[in-house]
């Protein structure tokens, strides 16, 4: 066992982990913060997907003795806290569609929408149809054509 | 009629007495038994004996509760409940609070999620409820005010006088409470006057989704219910005999318990992690599973045995002949939340926590399991991350329960992804065989012949009474439940002369059930792919032939509308086509028109883990499904379906070899993904004069998959007899077996963007 420590959601935190398990259990079996869903364990379904310092990844393929204390972790609960607003407008425009229908994957989904939204702005684009078809997150409830209109909208106003 | 229950606060209840009204048509072909009394009717039927033990609660903050005897697992029961109770109450949506019932014993047949059935079944008692409530608060709300109800109006929650005094239902909770139980006569708000059903709302959880909040089993903290997971077997159904080492996994960081139940190993640790990588290092001698050394062909060859044969039928001589003979594959149901469960299993008690649709059979299979009476077993019913048939089952209840009690402490129990497609419930393999004779320009006979892997039905009606004859020795009580399921579901549409469809099934010790939408996926593609040959054969087109035929208005009004929608027969460039098909079930109609590209170019896109093969590029749907509650979630549903359809049709099964299933997670499971999926998506909700609503969940995915086989079929020249399309090529190189769930990696930091 060893002291982990990161920011979580803007906040300091520190756990007594083995640093070879998983984030995403020392996230949600130690921290009890349950957003980040587990779907696969091997980064394919990316119900987890979450932030590292603002970008996409999955804390079920990262090793929490690779996180440094200086790493901000934003997982779906801390994504308002970056806008500094209640909702993030990715958020607002799911609830404008009703994306969700079990709901199991849209904390990832949404996670996913907001760092593919600004990768394509990086690469000099607005998302589109193309960048659509590269979201690899899994909805077992078939919403994906309402993902792809709620990320349009939330967007524009990101 | 219903009742004004004995309470602190006003509880009522409704009691259901609703004559059905079955319709028949006249028609050239016989009618079959589903147009007469199908699937909803049974189970409608079945839950009217106790729907009186329905109750809707006024709280003094001038909530409504009610809970809700069914499973929320994301078709939007929840929503469209509460749409009911806020418009026969004339309460504001957000005022209304639904929430899940635990298994309740005394509902018998009325505690069953399946068969699309929720809306068809209840609207009807929760209305009555709620007026009972209503008529109860006018009548305390005119004492109150000093006037009399007829002079009363209500709006949002508020009844008002015509002298402008007002009172709340907050207020008048408690002064509408009746000291005893009375029975009481009502009249339903006529539908003309609907302010919220039949208006789109969104999701009522869509808020504790998009941040979070909505808890799943695995979500909810029960105090010391530490992580579980099990280590399964490397065939399917095999059992572990003895542990090699587990002194030495039980030193492993985090893990506290190991114990031997029949499914596997389970491992209790401080973190699901913990749990893996014990899974991981156990050294476990195993039994053999049930169908050792069997494949997908063995299997077939048992099928093919099993068919019962087509009937060459008296016809002239000079009639021409359709032969099709159609194979679908194992698939798995698995949704994205794995099957999990939270026991608590003390010496005499136990508590479970669990998305569950058939919660009282589960709480009979738990208690039966841990040796304690029902009536010592509470089963909460927690919001499922998707079914589609899976959680008719309790397989991770009763696991849990018995994983508990092998520990003697509580267990947070999770199925690894990998367990899912390689021990969980899949939809049974299956051929379909037809035969139909033409002659003259008229078709003469259709038959159809399914044979099928056989279906799990032992939740029965959701109670233990029929769960357990559906359980009899031999499969032979689930072979007749099969059956009467099959013939209340499956109807041929068409006015095909003589029609006969029959099942037989073979209990070949699979882990099976229904999967969303039950046999008609597969009975309405083979279908619908002989209509559009049958077509062919008259030299007419697809959708003039099939208008031609139908019996049924409704369907005929879906298809036009698709047809118009989606600009049926525009010409299209080679490689490409559009699909049109139809399904009728669940009390409504659906038609899907579909273009599908097949051009090398697209067919072999290069993506990482992934098939992509043809792509669906345009999808429309048109539904008739009766009384409609909510339009918006039932596009959401159609949504859905269609996404289930295309991958029924072109890249989602299992492969069986050597006695197991080669999937384990979704790297090797192709369900729909964004780059499958039409990026030109259309749903129409059809206008309605129905007084009844008909399903949703499930009325989608027939006339999808069927659309998009016909598509294929037409763009490519071929006829595709084995569904998925792709069944035949393994996309993915099978994960070990030994250990039996593979290692989480370790580079995600080089993945991020
Ligand atoms: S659980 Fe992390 S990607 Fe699937
Ligand atoms: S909403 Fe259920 S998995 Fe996406």
């Amino acid at each position: 066992m060893s002291m982990q420590t990161f920011l979580l959601n803007g906040t300091s935190v520190t756990v007594d982990v083995n640093p070879d398990v998983r984030l995403l259990w020392v996230i949600r079996d130690m921290l009890g913060v349950t957003g980040p869903k587990y779907g696969c364990g091997i980064n394919v379904c990316k119900a987890c997907t979450s932030h590292i310092n603002g970008k996409a990844f999955n804390p079920c393929s990262v090793r929490v003795g690779d996180i440094k204390p200086t790493d901000e972790v934003t997982t779906i609960e801390g994504l308002p806290a970056t806008v500094g607003k209640d909702l993030h407008p990715m958020q607002e425009a799911w609830l404008e569609f009703d994306v969700a229908q079990c709901g199991y994957c849209q904390p990832g989904q949404i996670m996913a929408a907001v760092a593919k939204v600004k990768a394509a702005r990086a690469a000099g684009h607005e998302i589109g149809d193309a960048d659509f078809d590269e979201i690899r997150n899994v909805c077992r409830c078939g919403t994906y054509n309402r993902i792809r209109e709620a990320i349009t909208a939330g967007a524009k106003n990101m | 009629m219903g009742y004004l229950m004995a309470g602190t606060t006003l509880v009522v209840a409704a009691d259901l007495s609703l004559g059905g009204s079955p319709a028949a048509a006249a028609i050239p072909s016989l009618p079959q038994i589903p147009e007469l009394y199908d699937l909803e009717d049974l189970q409608t039927d079945a839950a009217r004996p106790t729907a009186q033990l329905i109750t809707i609660t006024m709280n003094t903050d001038g909530t409504a509760s009610f809970q809700l005897p069914r499973a929320e697992v994301g078709q939007g029961i929840t929503t469209s409940t509460s749409m009911i109770i806020a418009e026969e109450l004339d309460l504001p949506l957000d005022k209304v609070h639904v929430t899940l019932a635990p298994a309740r014993p005394e509902l018998l047949f009325n505690q069953l999620t399946g068969g699309s059935n929720t809306s068809v079944s209840t609207f009807t008692p929760i209305r009555v409820a709620a007026a009972i409530a209503k008529g109860a608060l006018l009548d305390a709300a005119a004492i109150e005010l000093g006037s009399i109800v007829a002079l009363l109006t209500s709006k949002a929650g508020v009844v008002s006088a015509p002298d402008g005094s007002s009172v709340t239902y907050g207020e008048l909770a408690t002064k509408a409470a009746s000291p005893t139980t009375k029975k009481v006569n009502v009249t339903l708000k006529a539908t003309s006057k609907f302010k919220v059903i039949g208006t789109s709302q969104g999701r009522v959880d869509a808020h504790d989704i998009v941040t979070g909040r909505k808890q799943f089993a695995m979500d909810l903290q029960v105090p010391d219910a530490l992580p579980t997971m099990v280590c399964r077997p490397p065939t399917l159904n095999g059992s572990p005999k003895s542990i090699n080492n587990e002194a030495v996994v039980k030193a492993m960081p985090g893990v506290t318990d190991i114990a031997m139940v029949d499914t596997g190993v389970a491992v209790r640790a401080q973190t699901f992690g913990q749990c893996i990588d014990a899974i991981r290092a156990l050294d476990v001698v195993w039994n053999t599973g049930s169908v050792e050394g069997e494949s997908d062909a063995t299997i077939k060859a048992k099928l093919k045995a099993a068919e019962i044969p087509l009937v060459v039928p008296q016809v002239p001589i000079l009639a021409q002949t359709v032969d099709a003979d159609f194979t679908f594959m194992f698939r798995s149901s698995a949704a994205l939340e794995p099957n999990c469960s939270i026991a608590d299993v003390r010496k005499d008690k136990a508590t479970v926590w669990a998305g569950l649709k058939s919660p009282i059979v589960a709480q009979g299979h738990i208690a039966e399991a841990v040796g304690l009476p029902v009536s010592a077993v509470t089963v909460n019913v927690i919001t499922g991350g998707g079914s589609f048939g899976h959680k008719l089952f309790g397989d991770a209840a009763v696991e849990s329960a018995k994983i508990s009690k092998a520990m003697g402490k509580p267990v947070k129990l999770m199925w690894h992804r990998a367990d899912e497609p390689r021990q969980g419930r899949v939809h049974p393999m299956c051929t379909s065989r037809i035969r139909a004779t033409i002659l003259a320009g008229q078709v003469l006979t259709f038959e159809q012949r399914h044979t099928s892997v056989s279906t799990d039905f032992t939740h029965g009606l959701g109670e233990m009474l029929t769960s357990q004859a559906a359980a009899l020795p031999g499969g032979l009580g689930n072979l007749g439940f099969s059956e009467s399921i099959f013939l209340l579901t499956q109807e041929l549409p068409y006015n095909f002369g003589l029609v006969t469809q029959l099942l037989n099934e073979v209990d070949l010790s699979f882990n099976t059930g229904s999967m969303r939408n039950i046999y008609s996926p597969d009975v309405a593609c083979a279908n619908e792919l002989v209509v559009d040959q049958l077509a062919k054969k008259l030299g007419q087109d697809p959708l003039a032939f099939r208008l031609a035929y139908l019996k049924d208005p409704r369907v005929k009004a879906v298809l036009q509308k698709v047809a118009d929608v989606g600009g049926w027969g525009r010409k299209m460039p080679a490689g490409t086509a559009q699909g049109i098909a139809v399904h009728k079930e669940y009390k409504g109609a659906t038609a899907v028109l579909v273009e599908i590209d097949c051009r090398p170019e697209t067919v072999n896109r290069q993506i990482p883990n992934a098939v992509a093969g043809p792509r669906v590029t345009k999808a429309v749907i048109a539904v008739d499904a009766g009384l409609v509650i909510n339009p918006r979630g039932l596009d959401a549903q159609m949504m859905g379906g269609v996404s289930d359809g295309i991958a029924l049709a072109l890249t989602s099964s299992v492969h069986l070899v050597d006695g197991h299933f080669l999937e384990a997670s979704w790297d090797n499971y192709f369900y729909t993904r964004q780059w499958n999926i039409p990026p030109d998506f259309e749903c129409i909700v059809m206008p309605s004069d129905s007084q009844q609503p008909g399903g949703a969940g499930e009325a989608g995915v027939a006339a999808s998959v069927s659309a998009t086989a016909c598509a294929y079929a037409r763009a490519t020249g071929t006829m595709p007899t084995t569904f998925p399309i792709n069944h035949d090529q393994l996309s993915f190189t099978p994960k070990p077996f030994i250990p039996p769930v593979p290692e989480s990696p370790t580079d995600g930091l080089s993945q991020t963007y």
